[in-house]
Order: structure tokens, then C-alpha cells, then sequence
């Protein structure tokens, strides 16, 4: 039987599985350089290979997710390029994006505490960051209101307008916020290591990576966007009967149906 | 636009005036909080003038949650918002006039806290029109995003816990600003820091207010 379920196409679910393979590749050949083949740096010592997924996390947390998010909110809310696919596409940034925040910061706090002594400094970046990660999860928290789709689409894409057009006043707020106030920051001291020979071929091979990881990511939590909104919009019986009809759910009985208040008849589930 | 803007502030200011509610209890709400603060920094005057800033600016953004939560509550029975699309207001005019209604409500909310934050904490207030432009631009700042906020949220059964979560990393900025200014208020002078500070809340009110002119007939659709 063939539906009008959206799973993508072959072509797309080939590349998401190319993407993902290139990503696992990517990611260990990034923890072997990283660990093992490139030296330990000379200010650092082994702290720096934390050097080389740190800012690749970062940059998909700041910059590609959410920037991805809030063009693809925007190509909503315009009339002509209204879409639920923009929706889901902004929907599975986030969501992603909260991930990598999460790393970003953990990953951070790591590296500061025996850098810097502690694991939280009230530094620009380190604020920003974290303000970003609450207003990712307040979109999440509203997206979770249940509503039509159209509805939800709608009311997340204008939060996600509200919250994209704060970023750079949220930005320069907390840069004066620290730099007004106080002297010079402990940011300084080691963020710009002069990196060369393999030690930059591996923070260029953890940017590609991540970014990848990312991609692959946003692919396949698409597809489950997809997948939910197609069984919420009352088709369930419809995605059972295909699974049904390939074999990887058990037909239900009788007594199952009765349970669930199905009206159809045992005849016509077993086709 | 401007009319209706006149015309819906009116309304909402007329409905306070007979309830009552931002002033018997948002505003005590607020005195609450700096009461509490002082609790939590001991009873000693020192840290407690070096932090009135900062103190006084929370005790307004959790007030304006309160008062934001009450502007989109007056209209959520009866059918009374939409009766207020139906009306043909311009939803400028009414997104102005809501902002304009929270920002009159909160002024006082200001000027009672202002008044507590010096005679509790016993701050003293060197550059008087610091404190008034800072207060001026904040207060927009937050009406208005308080605003679009509240109307993004208003069809919600989960207001009351939703609209804070959103709204308060959003206006942070604000917070920031205000206290900066605030503190150079107290500190006397105009300092070097004055200037941007000025300029991020202005930045923030003309994002918000021109945000909130386009986009509110839009977001009603979505309650």
C-alpha cells in the first residue's frame, strides 16, 4: 500500500546516512589526532586538546543552529515561503543547537576550572552563551504547548523572531556588562595560541566533523519531526496499517481493538 | 493609530483604576521583594546601598511580570480580545496603547520602589536625571516586550509559568543597563560608562516597539 508518509526521499535518507558515516569518521579521527598524535602545547600541556572540539561545539551551538533557527523562522512567517517544513527544520536546529550549547559549556567549564581556577567565570562570553542556552529552551518550552501545527508553527517562529533579534543587544550588553566595569578579562591570556602544523589540521578536522555531526543530526530529528506531526495529525491507524503491511508490528487482536475503542472491524484490520 | 493607541491605553488604565490590582498588589509585591532582599543581604547598610541597583531593577522586572500577566488577563475573559480584533482598533495603535498602559503602571511601580530602595536601603541619589532616563527608557523596553510576550502567550493555559521563563533572559539587557546607569546615578557624575549603556536601551525600545507595530495583528492569530 502506498501512503503520503513523509519520510524523505531515497536520495535524502542515502545522504543522511553518508553524512553520518563521514561524521563518525570525522569525530574519531578528530579524538586520535587529538589525543594521541598531536604534542602537548607548551603553555597548556594536554589541556589544549580540549582546544580541539571546544570551538568547533561553540560554532554549531552559536552560530549555525541558532542562525539556521532564525532564517528558517523568518522564511515562515513570510507569506510566499510559508511552510511547515521551515517550521521543523527550525524546530530540529534548536533542538540540536541546546545540545551543542550544553556541550559548549560543559566542555568550557571543564577547561576553566585548571586554567582558571574555577568552573564558572562571569566572563562576556561565558554569559552570552548561557543566556542563549534559556532562550533556546524557552522556544523548546513552547513548542511543547499542544496546538495545531499551523498554530504552533506560528507562535514558535515568532518567539524565535523575538529572541533572535535580542542576541546582539544581549551580545554588547554583557561585553560592557564585564569590559565597562572591570579590567582586563582571564580570557586573554590563552585564547589566541599560535596553533600550527597538525595541531591546526585537527581543530579543522573537529570544525568539519561537528559540523557534520550537526547536519546529520538536524536530518534525522526532521524526520522524526515529520513522523510526529504525521501521526498527530489522526492518521495513526494509517501509519499502523503500513507498518502492519510490512511486517514489523503484529497485526492487534481483537481485544486490543476493544481496548482502544477502535471501531473498525477484525475483517478489515487483517486486510 | 494614534487614537486607538489613546483608546485601548484608556481602557486598560480605567480598569485598573477601579480594580485596583497593580496597586494593592503588584506594588506591594515589589516591597515585598526589596524587603526580602534585605533579609538576604543582613542588616547591615553597606552591601545593601552597593546593591540597591541591581536590587532595585529585579524587584521591577518580577513586578512587570505581574503587571504584563494582568494587562493580557483583563482581556481574556468575555471574549474580550476578540471582541478587540473585531473592533477594527489598528493592532498598532492597540500594541502601542497596551504598552503604553503596562509602562504608566510601572512608573509608579517605580517611583514607590525608588522611594524604598532610599529609605530601606538608605541609597542616596547624586544624579537625578540618570536615574529619570534610565527609568524612562527601561520602562518602554519592558512594556514593550512584555507586551508581545503576553500576546504570544496569551491563548495559553500555561501563562503563568511560560511568560516568565520567556520574557526575563529577553529583557536581561534591560537589567543590565539600568543598573549600570543606576549606579553611576548613586555614584554621582556622568561616567565613562553612561553613554553606551544609553544607547543599548534605546537600541532595545526601537527594536521592540517597531517589532511589536508590525507583528501584533499577526500574533493574535496565534491565541
Amino acid at each position: 500500500m502506498t501512503t503520503n508518509t513523509p519520510v524523505q526521499s531515497p536520495g535524502v535518507m542515502w545522504a543522511t546516512r553518508v553524512i553520518g558515516l563521514l561524521a563518525l569518521v570525522g569525530t574519531g579521527l578528530t579524538v586520535w589526532l587529538g589525543l594521541w598524535v598531536t604534542p602537548p602545547d607548551k603553555v597548556q600541556g594536554d589541556l589544549v586538546r580540549l582546544v580541539y572540539v571546544h570551538p568547533g561545539v561553540a560554532w554549531v551551538a552559536l552560530y549555525l543552529a541558532f542562525g539556521l533557527a532564525a532564517a528558517c523562522s523568518l522564511l515562515y512567517l513570510w507569506p510566499r515561503t510559508r511552510s511547515l517544513f521551515w517550521d521543523r527544520l527550525a524546530a530540529a536546529a534548536v533542538e540540536v543547537g541546546v545540545v551543542f550549547n550544553v556541550c559548549t559549556l560543559i566542555s568550557g567549564s571543564i577547561w576553566g576550572k585548571p586554567t582558571w581556577g574555577v568552573w564558572w567565570a562571569w566572563d562576556a562570553r561565558l554569559t552570552s552563551t548561557a543566556v542563549l542556552l534559556v532562550l533556546f529552551l524557552g522556544y523548546l518550552a513552547l513548542r511543547r504547548v499542544p496546538a495545531e501545527p499551523e498554530v504552533r508553527a506560528k507562535r514558535s517562529a515568532f518567539a524565535a523572531l523575538f529572541a533572535a533579534v535580542d542576541v546582539p543587544i544581549v551580545h554588547f550588553s554583557v561585553l560592557w556588562w564585564k569590559t565597562l566595569h572591570q579590567g582586563a578579562t582571564l580570557l586573554n591570556a590563552n585564547l589566541s595560541p599560535t596553533i600550527h602544523g597538525s595541531m591546526a589540521w585537527t581543530l579543522l578536522l573537529g570544525f568539519v566533523a561537528l559540523t557534520l555531526a550537526f547536519v546529520w543530526m538536524l536530518l534525522v530529528r526532521y524526520r522524526i519531526g515529520a513522523l510526529e506531526d504525521y501521526l498527530g495529525s489522526g492518521e495513526l491507524d494509517m501509519a499502523l496499517h503500513d507498518r502492519q503491511s510490512e511486517g514489523v508490528v503484529a497485526d492487534p487482536t481483537p481485544e486490543a481493538l476493544a481496548v482502544v475503542g477502535n471501531a473498525r472491524a477484525p475483517a478489515e484490520v487483517s486486510r | 493609530m494614534w487614537r486607538d493607541t489613546l483608546l485601548v491605553a484608556g481602557k486598560d488604565l480605567r480598569i485598573e483604576a477601579r480594580s485596583r490590582v497593580a496597586l494593592s498588589q503588584v506594588a506591594p509585591f515589589g516591597i515585598i521583594a526589596l524587603v526580602l532582599f534585605a533579609f538576604a543581604l543582613g542588616p547591615d547598610r553597606g552591601p545593601m546601598a552597593k546593591g540597591a541597583p541591581g536590587l532595585f531593577w529585579v524587584a521591577v522586572l518580577f513586578s512587570s511580570v505581574l503587571a504584563i500577566q494582568r494587562s493580557v488577563s483583563v482581556e481574556s475573559v468575555d471574549g474580550a480580545r476578540d471582541g478587540l480584533r473585531l473592533s477594527g482598533l489598528d493592532p498598532a495603535g492597540q500594541f502601542l496603547g497596551k504598552t503604553l498602559s503596562v509602562a504608566t503602571q510601572l512608573v509608579v511601580l517605580e517611583v514607590v520602589l525608588g522611594l524604598g530602595v532610599v529609605l530601606l536601603y538608605g541609597a542616596s541619589i547624586e544624579t537625578y536625571w540618570l536615574i529619570v532616563v534610565s527609568c524612562g527608557l527601561g520602562t518602554i523596553g519592558l512594556a514593550a516586550a512584555g507586551t508581545l510576550y503576553g500576546a504570544l502567550s496569551a491563548g495559553l493555559r500555561i501563562r503563568e509559568t511560560l511568560l516568565p521563563f520567556l520574557l526575563l533572559p529577553v529583557v536581561a539587557p534591560v537589567l543590565l543597563a539600568g543598573t549600570r546607569m543606576w549606579q553611576a546615578a548613586l555614584a554621582g557624575g556622568t561616567p565613562s560608562n553612561g553613554t553606551p549603556w544609553f544607547h543599548l536601551l534605546i537600541a532595545f525600545d526601537a527594536v521592540y516597539l517597531a517589532l511589536g507595530v508590525v507583528v501584533y495583528g499577526p500574533i493574535q492569530e496565534t491565541a
